[in-house]
This record gives structure tokens, sequence and C-alpha cells, in this order.
């Protein structure tokens, strides 16, 4: 065989491998969303969003917990995201010089893979244990700090991503530092940062440990941010363990609720701010 | 070399910039050597030189936009009407304000095309709207763009072509009024007729401000401008009238460079 060939076989090879990889674990995805899908929409009824977790043995439907993680969800974004957000600034446009930004940074990334159980027992065991009860604001402290490196990351690769002759243009005009990152870098960055967040917002909504610890579960309707607060991944967690058919009905309608909307956050986010930002 | 300006220009020439025994380093390297020159008031005065010989370097420390970057270092004296820029005590941002730039890549803001000329502007100064309308209209005209945006001001300035990009930056350069305006390889990345265009305004510019360009082609160089500076290697080898410079150089080096037989 010459080499012409054999590159022509080993192209094709390789093409073939990569071909049977992907389908291989799209095929598992596939079996995962069909029975998601197929046990789900079962139990998928107005009832879902109108009643509350029933009692073992009677009818209901899932409307504190849907509430409840919508709730926790936003709260623990908009603590998250502000945070966030400067402290990619920091990182991006200060962190040139010194050693606090690339220890930060480290910091950051260590926290970006810690297990979202270690967040969630750090904030029972700060938190939960010295007032004594699970509550919505241990909830949403958990999911903030969950959404914190999400998005330092994002805004400070996002803001990476800016050249520094766009930086400079508005230097060289008088422009002082603040008014440089307020108006120029940070609104050229605007549309990955978006993403940054909506992706930190998908990644929040399906998370069940940091919240098992922390918010508990509530098997009523509760605002009070003292107090427990149900919401849907520790309702599924539950509900899908129990052995009463009903809830393990609603353990997959909540599940189903979690995966499209997670799927039409990150939909949104791709679609809305694909080629928004401008190119140079 | 300021006698040589002055022996070879029958007019006064007043000094807007004199650069005296000028060091640069990037780090350990020895970037600029010893620069002397003064640049002429209201007049076009080129740099020109291979790549690497410190044209640029040497313009960005006129606004000390080095000072962006750590590790980099200007030694000696810039005078800008006397005073000296290199001065630690020197608020870089009035500097700046007063030494305008244009940079060889289009740098459109992601904002409108009339934020664009605004945001300087606004930066300095406080105006009522229509004063506002008033300066970006004035700002485009000048640049020579206000005819192509005068209907989509509200457009993003990202969306117009790389010429017009570069006129916009011009304009947001001139718009803040600066006393000098610094233009670095303004037109390298433009097609022949753009650069037509911004060649024109520099002519045109120079009533009003003291232009310093630098560019990589000669006979742009001997189009725009006044004066001349070959640099090479970091060293200022000649400088002086354009004409003068282009027809009979004083050294080997520039005439070898200008004619092509070394570059």
């Amino acid at each position: 065989m010459n080499l012409y060939a054999r590159r022509l076989f080993l192209n094709r090879f390789n093409l073939l491998v990569s071909l049977f990889t992907m389908l291989f674990g799209l095929f598992w995805l596939g079996w995962i969303l069909l029975t998601l899908f197929e046990a789900g929409f079962r139990a998928l009824t107005p009832d879902l969003f109108l009643r509350m977790t029933p009692p073992p043995g009677s009818t209901g439907g899932l409307l504190n917990a849907i509430s409840g993680s919508l709730f926790m969800a936003a709260a623990g974004t908009l603590l998250g995201t502000p945070i966030g957000i400067m402290a990619g600034i920091y990182l991006a446009e200060f962190g040139g010089r010194g050693w606090l930004a690339p220890v930060t940074r480290f910091i950051n990334d260590i926290l970006l893979s810690a297990p979202s159980i270690v967040i969630g027992l750090f904030i029972y065991e700060i938190y939960v244990v010295n007032v004594r009860h699970f509550s919505a604001w241990a909830g949403i402290m958990a999911l903030a700090l969950i959404v914190i490196p999400v998005v330092i990351r994002t805004t400070e690769n996002m803001l990476r991503l800016v050249p520094d002759s766009l930086r400079e243009a508005a230097v060289a005009l008088g422009a002082p530092q603040w008014k440089v990152i307020t108006l120029v870098t940070v609104r050229a960055a605007k549309a990955g940062i978006i993403t940054g967040i909506l992706l930190a917002v998908a990644r929040i909504s399906g998370e069940t440990a940091p919240l098992l610890f922390t918010a508990l579960n509530n098997q009523f309707w509760s605002l009070n941010m003292n107090a427990p607060m149900a919401n849907l991944p520790v309702v599924i967690f539950q509900f899908a363990m129990s052995p009463y058919e009903n809830w393990q009905h609603l353990a997959w309608s909540g599940a189903l609720l979690i995966t499209l909307s997670v799927l039409a956050l990150n939909i949104f986010a791709r679609v809305v701010f694909r080629n928004k930002t401008p190119v140079y | 070399m300021n006698a040589a300006v002055l022996q070879s220009s029958p007019e006064t020439v007043v000094q807007k910039i004199e650069v005296k025994n000028l060091n640069f380093y990037y780090g350990g390297f020895h970037a600029l050597k010893s620069i002397n020159l003064g640049i002429p008031e209201r007049k076009v005065t080129a740099f020109i030189g291979p790549s690497g010989c410190g044209k640029s370097t040497l313009l960005r420390t006129f606004n000390r936009m080095y000072a962006l970057y750590p590790n980099q270092e200007a030694k000696g004296e810039i005078l800008l009407d006397g005073e000296n820029v290199l001065s630690p005590g020197q608020d870089l941002n009035r500097l700046r304000a007063k030494v305008g730039m244009v940079f060889q890549k289009p740098t459109p803001f992601p904002m409108s095309i009339y934020d664009n000329i605004a945001f300087g502007v606004r930066l300095y100064e406080s105006m009522s709207s229509r004063e506002m309308d008033e300066r970006v209209e004035w700002a485009l005209r000048k640049a020579a763009l206000w005819d192509e945006v005068k209907d989509k001001l509200r457009q993003s300035g990202t969306s117009l072509s790389g010429g017009q990009q570069q006129r916009l930056c011009i304009a947001r350069g001139i718009a803040v009024k600066p006393e000098v305006l610094l233009l670095d390889e303004p037109a390298s990345a433009l097609d022949p007729i753009s650069t037509g265009r911004i060649e024109e305004l520099v002519h045109e510019l120079k009533t009003d401000y003291t232009i310093v360009i630098v560019t990589h082609n000669m006979q742009q160089a001997a189009r725009v401008s006044d004066y001349t500076a070959y640099m090479y290697l970091g060293e200022m080898v000649e400088f002086g009238v354009t004409d003068e410079v282009f027809i009979k150089p004083k050294k080997k080096e520039t005439e070898d460079y200008i004619t092509g037989r070394f570059g």
C-alpha cells in the first residue's frame, strides 16, 4: 500500500470511529430523553401547575416546588451575578500585575469544579447549624455559591476576548479606566457575559445536593425565607425514592420540567446572542 | 537637528513637541536610543523606517500609551508646549485628551456611530444635546464621513466598512479637539481609495492640528508630510524637511532605504 492510499484509509477509519463514538454517546442521551418524555408526559396535567405536592395516595401537583425553585434560582442568580461579574472584571482588567489575581483565579477554578454537595454541606455547616433550621435563605446562598465561579470564569474569558486595541482606543481619548471598562470593554463583551449568566442559571436549576442540606423541602406553599422551601430537585429526589406511585409520576414530571426549561434556556442563550458580538 | 529644520525652512517653525535624549525600554530591550527631535506645530511629521525600528514606540511615548503595560519604561524628556509629559505628576487622562491617537486597525466602540463620536467629547465637556449634535456633525464632516452616515447615526459603528470605520475613528479623535493627532499607520489596512481619502484628510487637518504619522509607505510619507524622520534600529538616522530627505538625503542609510536598496 503506498503512502497516499494509507493516509486515505487512515482518514476514513478515524472518521468512522469518531462517528461511531458520537452515535454511541447520542444513543444514551436519546434513551434518557425518551424515557423521561414517556414517563414525564404521562403525569403532565394542568394540576401539576395548579396544586401543591400531595400526601401519599392522593392527587396533587408541583406548584409549591415549581415556584420555590423559580424563586430560589432567581434569588441565587441575583445574589451571585454581581459578585461574579465584578470579580471577573477585576481578573481581566486589573489582574495583570501582582499575585492576587492568579491566586483568585486558581481558587475560583477549584470552586468551579467543586462537587455541589460540598457547597451544600458548607452552607449547612456555617449557616444552617448556627440558626438551627433549614431555610430558603440557606438554599439561595448555596445556589449563589455555584453561580459565582461560573460567572467569574465567563466574564473574565469574554473580557479577555476584547482586543487590547479597543481599550487603547478608549484610553487614547483620555477616558479614565472605569469608563473604559463600563462603557467600552464590558459593553463589547456583553453578549458573552449574559450567555454565561444564563448557563449558570441552567446549571443551578437542576442542582439537588446543595438544596438537600439547606432549603430542604416543604410539603406546603411557603414564601417564608426563614423556613424550608419546596423545590423541584429535592421533591424529585424524595418522590422518586418513595413507594407511592402518584409520587413517582410527579417526580418524572418534575424531571421533565427541569430538563425542558434548561433546554429552553440553553437554546435561548445560544440563539439570542448568536452573531451579536462584533468581530474585530 | 532642530537647527537643521530651522535652516532649511524660511518660515519660523514653532516646536509643538520637543524630544530630548529619550530612551525607551521594553523590559531589558533598549528600543529607543537617545532620540532628539522637534515636532513642528501645525505641520505633518512622518516617521518612516523598517519594521521594528521604533517608530510606533516613539509615537506611543507622546501620549504615554506605553504606561498601560508593565515593564515598559521611557527615560528622558518629551516637552509638549514646554511641559514634560514624562514627569510622574502628569495627569495621563488630560494629556491624552490633548494628544489624540488613531490606530492601525479601525477600533469602533460597540455603540452607535453618534455615540462613538460623543464618547470622547462627553468625557471633558458638558454640552446641550443640540451642541453635541453640531459637534458630531462637525467631526464627521471633517473626517469626510458625514454624507455617508448622516442617515444612520444611530446604527452600530461596527456596521461600517473598514475605510469608513477608520474615518469614524479619526472623527472620534478630532471631535475632542486635541492639539496633536498621532496616526499610527492609519491607512495600512485600507484599500487605495480609502487611503486617498485619509491622506486628503491629513492634508486638511494640518491647518488646525499638529500631526505625527507613522507609515510603512514611503510614497505616503512623501505625499502627506512636511517633515520626515527616518529611524533605524531605535535610532533617529535623519530628520528634516520631507522634500530634502527624499530628494537629497544627507545620510547614506536614508538614501538606501528610500531608494529601496535596503529593506
